[in-house]
């Protein structure tokens, strides 16, 4: 066999391979659309695979049509913004003077910083916290723990530094101040890491549970997760009851509930695609270094 | 520098410092205050500062709790099943996305494979539950349609260990390759086509070149994930697991929920997590120290 063929017959190969791992990656994903998209009879026969059956519309516009459901989606997008804006603001306002070597008490204030990512006081302490703060069953109950990821502000503090002194430098000669370098200057050169930790804040408090879980038991401020938690709980009882014979009967159908999924899985892929070719260089940098 | 002329050049910088630092106070060291109830009988109305000191009592009734040790052994032995199913993918996958010529369908493929690490447990648990439900999930239709007996994937704790095991590659594998990749980009180039000019075919390329260009990043990670053997995400064992695995699906963070947040035994569940969090401190450092010793790489 010439190399040729050789190199085409492995291209080939490896485009099989990834191609498995890629629609391993996918089908849960299609599957679940198939459901939302298929009858009750079909799901309940067990037709329904990859593509929906009997087509409709139906489990979405269910969802569409349920107040609580639009509710916390709507808390959880407002809930989301702001917590990464407040994320942002603070992870900046630390990173940036830690950047400055000859700033008294640096090594100090990292120390203060590093020893959080090592050791942390559990989360009953944290729960009681919170309960001293008077914060249960309020929204900053989700958004004043989690405000500095002290690993994401080590990326950032990495990325700062790696900004030419002498562009800051030259600033300070033409008297800018520092808050004014700042804005003007660091932050214009720093987007890939800013939209990369803008995501990741974004992605941790759309995706965020246990928190939820521990805080709020008003169903008003119930974020996205923890109501689709109570469907997939209620599918999980199900399953276990169903082993003691009772029947189906009364249950929110599987439809709805895969549409619900669907539902809260929408926003975050949205945003995603458009900061895909930021976040690699972002991930790189914080890994294994600092 | 004079004291004033200093504070009229930095004060901005330090009055950016402020707001962090008392976040850092209050949110992640207030909690390193609480963990003295972890020595007292606590109790809510007594306040942490209020409740009695009893020493390692707490200590010795958790050490007694078989549970506790049921917890402890699920811990080690979900991280490390993880670790063999979950570490080897991504390095397999890398290496077949380095190796590709195809760049758009590298790309796609990219895009794809990066998803399931956005996608959060709780939206995992609810596909998890239509793919591997005992009567409804889509893999027992198939195994019934083709005349096979239904697997209990959820509700059997040796079936159930496969679904949890499936949702850590499922979910980490793609996110991974993005350390081996950017390994790989910063190997010389002439290397690879050095080794083509020497008629090396392929797959001693890959043996050869590539798979040692990412030896120090593969041991670097291995030791450091050997360093959070019994530290464990909250979500996914709570939220895969459920009442009829709990034999195996039970670890640390789910005890300690359970036993402070459910049954209200702060006390009890404080010594639990302190324990795992000093037993993780030593744990990392000492990874960290080994990798160090052996690749230089660390994470400090």
């Amino acid at each position: 066999m010439s190399e040729r063929a050789s190199n085409r017959m492995f291209e080939a190969f490896l485009i099989v391979c990834v191609f498995i791992f890629v629609m391993l990656c996918l089908a849960p994903f299609l599957h679940i659309i198939a459901i939302s998209l298929s009858s009750n009879r079909a799901i309940t026969s067990g037709e329904v695979t990859l593509f929906p059956i009997e087509f409709n519309w139906e489990a979405y516009s269910k969802v569409f049509s349920d107040v609580s459901m639009l509710r916390s989606l709507g808390f959880t997008i407002i809930l989301t913004v702001a917590t990464t804006l407040l994320c942002m603001v603070f992870s900046v306002a630390a990173a940036y003077p830690l950047t400055k070597g000859n700033l008294k008490g640096r090594r100090f204030f990292m120390y203060l910083i590093i020893i959080t990512m090592f050791f942390s006081g559990g989360i009953i302490p944290e729960y009681l916290l919170i309960r001293d703060l008077h914060m249960i069953n309020s929204v900053w109950s989700l958004i004043l723990p989690g405000l500095i990821s002290p690993f994401n502000l080590i990326i950032l503090i990495s990325f700062f530094n790696n900004i030419p002194p002498s562009l800051e430098e030259s600033a300070e000669i033409d008297g800018s101040s520092h808050l004014h370098t700042l804005i003007k200057i660091v932050l214009p050169l720093s987007m890939p890491v800013l939209a990369t930790l803008a995501l990741f804040y974004a992605v941790g408090r759309w995706n965020g549970f246990q928190d939820s879980l521990m805080y709020i038991n008003n169903p008003d401020l119930y974020p996205i997760q923890l109501k689709l938690y109570q469907m997939v709980q209620n599918n999980m009882v199900t399953e276990l009851t169903q082993m003691e014979g009772s029947n189906r009967t009364a249950l929110t159908p599987e439809s709805l509930k895969a549409a619900s999924v669907v539902f809260a899985t929408v926003p975050i892929l949205l945003v995603y695609p458009w900061l895909q070719k930021y976040f690699v260089s972002g991930v790189m940098l914080g890994a294994v270094k600092g | 520098m004079k004291g004033s002329a200093y504070i009229k050049r930095y004060w901005q910088l330090y009055a950016l410092l402020l707001l962090p630092i008392v976040y850092f106070l209050i949110f992640r060291y207030g909690p390193m205050y609480g963990v003295q109830i972890a020595f007292k009988d606590f109790n809510l109305f007594q306040g942490i500062a209020g409740s009695e000191w009893i020493g390692f009592d707490a200590f010795r009734q958790v050490f007694a709790m078989p549970d506790f040790y049921v917890t402890l052994r699920n811990t080690f032995m979900l991280n490390f099943l993880d670790l063999i199913v979950s570490f080897p993918a991504p390095i397999l996958l890398a290496i077949m996305l380095f190796e590709m010529r195809s760049v758009w369908f590298k790309k796609i493929s990219q895009t794809i494979l990066y998803i399931p690490h956005f996608i959060s447990w709780v939206i995992i648990g609810g596909i998890v539950y239509q793919l591997f439900g005992n009567q409804s999930g889509m893999i027992n239709n198939l195994l019934m349609n083709m005349g096979l007996d239904p697997i209990p994937f959820l509700t059997e704790k040796n079936p159930w260990l496969l679904t949890y095991l499936f949702t850590g590659v499922w979910q980490s594998a793609g996110w991974g390759t993005i350390l081996y990749l950017a390994a790989l980009t910063g190997v010389n180039k002439e290397l690879f086509e050095a080794a083509e000019v020497d008629g090396a075919g392929r797959l001693k390329r890959i043996w050869h070149i590539t798979l040692p260009s990412i030896k120090p990043t593969i041991v670097t990670l291995l030791i450091l994930n050997l360093g959070k053997m019994i530290s464990i995400g909250f979500d996914r064992p709570y939220i895969i697991g459920n009442v009829a695995v709990r034999e195996y699906s039970d670890v640390l963070s789910t005890f300690v929920y359970r036993v402070g947040l459910e049954s209200g035994q702060y006390t009890l569940a404080t010594v639990v997590g302190l324990f795992q969090a000093v037993v993780g401190l030593v744990f990392i450092l000492g990874s960290n120290y080994i990798s160090k010793k052996l690749t230089g790489d660390g994470i400090m």
